[in-house]
């Protein structure tokens, strides 16, 4: 349990998956790999795979989360521009019908510039803070995100032109976002100004969205063209800030995707669509270590992989209600 | 082990780097170093004075303002004249801090109870003030006293600023409530004393003759310590360029 927990944080910071060694595995899913390993098993996977009914193009999850960033977003502008006055203030902080949000994030930097912490910023911050951790926290990112949509179109456009060799994808190193989030701390506790707010691009666009549109989004424009053209995900993946503090609040959530070692024909259909695919190591041949995990903080529980997979090894749950239930 | 060679071990937990992970990795630093970089920019227009905002009411000191202040523009969304309007990329660090700029729309209290004070959810707008008369925004300056037409002896008739200014104030006398368009509210003055007819602050701002000779009708503004900055003069104002403006109060206490 708590080795898992440990591997799950090493994994947000930037490390690569790491093979459970011989004890830190179940015997029952010793055994099921040890099954799925006979010739006749191998085989009939293989079969599977390379035929044509494999594949499998869902996308019911991918439409919720689409319409759930349009609608929560939509609600932000139409309760200032239409004054329906249900959400009041920009993704970074605002009032729910009266009740203080404050985004874990932006107000982590104030806290930490300003070094006063007045009571309705933390009640807004425990506020959000409780309902993140409640349905995952990276949840905040593909379900809530505008930055996150804009991004999915950008990759769609990078796959596209990868798919034709006009371009290639340059990984970074994740490693990246947990020194630039150690930075960024540092920097707005030193200088007392709230360094990322000035590039964070959900920042500019909740305000752009609001308020009317600003020179500031040139800044996401620029992102969006690096992520076209040469680095898939180059924000969410590598550099977020926002994304790491989600992380933390997912890694404890109750809410996740779990997998299912059983059905799995292990071909990684999964890893390719996933925007985190290191959550997703676990599902190669031999690297779980027990027949049912839940995927690691860093998963943003967006749902593709459960909408892609074709042998459905993927399932939301909640911690401890699937006993109760 | 010092904790920097510890570093590729928690990181990467390979022992051999291949030429593959040396160029990510010296990608990883070079993109990190540009996000860095990009967000320092932010630097320039402070350090440089691009820009002295006229900070909403309750406004901490400039320095402690940008770092409170959490971009959310809840105060945009409760002032009931729109005055306050969120900053942009020009102004670095201080993008989506709150401002007025006073010559479009002033503040005029409009609200009473200094609203956006109390939507703030920082205290970068600090509610250790509640009542208007405590706001010290900035402070009223004849800056061209040639344009002044009060100090000219001159009146207005007509619509201050012309019928496309968009600018609302509250008339007490018309809708205690509601504020209008200034457009929808033309003048008949024999003298011009608008800014001191407008001002929200009773004695922040009095017309005083200019000479001894009582048949004399120049006068000329005169402002008063009770003036809070609000704008509202700024923006009544009917000549062009307005020949009183608001210094914001980082100007005046420097």
């Amino acid at each position: 349990m708590m080795k898992s927990f440990g591997r799950s944080m090493a994994m947000l910071f930037g490390r690569k998956y790491v093979k459970p060694s011989a004890d830190e595995m179940t015997k029952a899913v010793k055994d099921l790999y040890a099954f799925k390993r006979t010739p006749d098993e191998t085989a009939k996977r293989r079969a599977v795979i390379t035929s044509k009914d494999e594949i499998k193009r869902g996308s019911k999850w991918r439409n919720w989360r689409w319409l759930s960033i349009i609608f929560l977003n939509l609600i932000f502008v139409l309760s200032f521009r239409a004054d329906i006055q249900v959400v009041e203030g920009a993704l970074t902080a605002s009032r729910l019908v009266g009740f203080h949000m404050a985004d874990l994030n932006s107000s982590l930097q104030v806290m930490l510039a300003f070094k006063v912490v007045l009571i309705n910023l933390v009640i807004g911050t425990v506020t959000v803070l409780i309902v993140w951790w409640l349905i995952g926290g990276r949840t905040f990112c593909s379900w809530l995100c505008p930055y996150h949509l804009l991004s999915e179109f950008a990759e769609m456009a990078h796959l596209w032109l990868a798919r034709r060799g006009i371009i290639r994808d340059h990984p970074l190193h994740r490693g990246t976002r947990t020194v630039l989030y150690v930075v960024f701390a540092v920097l707005a506790f030193v200088t007392g100004y709230t360094v990322f707010e000035t590039i964070s691009p959900v920042g500019i666009l909740s305000r752009a969205f609001i308020y009317g549109a600003s020179v500031a989004l040139a800044w996401v424009g620029v992102l969006l063209l690096i992520e076209i053209f040469y680095s898939r995900r180059f924000w969410c993946r590598y550099i977020c800030p926002i994304g790491l503090t989600y992380g933390l609040v997912g890694s404890v959530s109750p809410l996740r995707v779990v997998y299912e070692v059983e059905s799995c024909h292990h071909e990684g259909d999964c890893r390719r669509i996933c925007m985190v695919p290191h959550v997703l190591d676990v599902t190669k041949m031999g690297m779980s270590p027990d027949a049912k995990v839940g995927l690691s903080a860093d998963c943003t529980r967006c749902g593709m992989c459960v909408d892609i997979c074709p042998t459905d090894s993927f399932k939301y749950e909640i911690k401890g209600l699937s006993k109760l239930l | 082990m010092s904790l920097l060679s510890l570093l590729p071990k928690i990181l990467g937990g390979k022992k051999r780097q291949t030429t593959r992970e040396r160029r990510r990795f010296l990608r990883s630093a070079a993109f990190g170093a540009g996000v860095l970089a990009v967000s320092l920019l932010g630097f320039v227009p402070i350090i440089g004075k691009w820009k002295t905002r006229l900070r909403p009411p309750g406004a901490l000191d400039e320095d402690a303002y940008l770092a409170s202040c959490i971009k959310c523009g809840q105060c945009v969304q409760t002032c009931p004249v729109e005055a306050i309007v969120l900053a942009d990329a020009e102004d670095g660090f201080g993008v989506g801090a709150a401002y007025i700029d006073a010559r479009a729309q002033g503040c005029d209290f409009s609200c009473d109870a200094i609203q956006c004070v109390l939507a703030c959810p920082t205290g970068a707008l600090s509610h250790d003030i509640d009542a208007k008369e405590q706001v010290r925004m900035g402070m009223a300056r004849l800056d061209r006293p040639d344009l002044c037409l009060a100090r000219k002896g001159e009146g207005f008739v007509g619509a201050v600023r012309g019928p496309a200014f968009k600018g609302l104030l509250r008339y007490a006398e018309i809708d205690r409530w509601t504020p209008i368009p200034v457009a929808d509210h033309p003048y008949d003055l024999e003298l011009c004393d608008l800014c001191v007819r407008q001002c929200p602050i009773p004695g922040a701002i009095e017309l005083a003759p200019v000479s001894n000779d009582p048949n004399d009708p120049r006068r000329t503004p005169i402002v008063h310590k009770t003036c809070t900055g609000c704008g509202t003069c700024e923006m009544i104002c009917p000549v062009e360029p307005a020949a009183i403006v608001i210094d914001p109060r980082e100007e005046t206490s420097a």
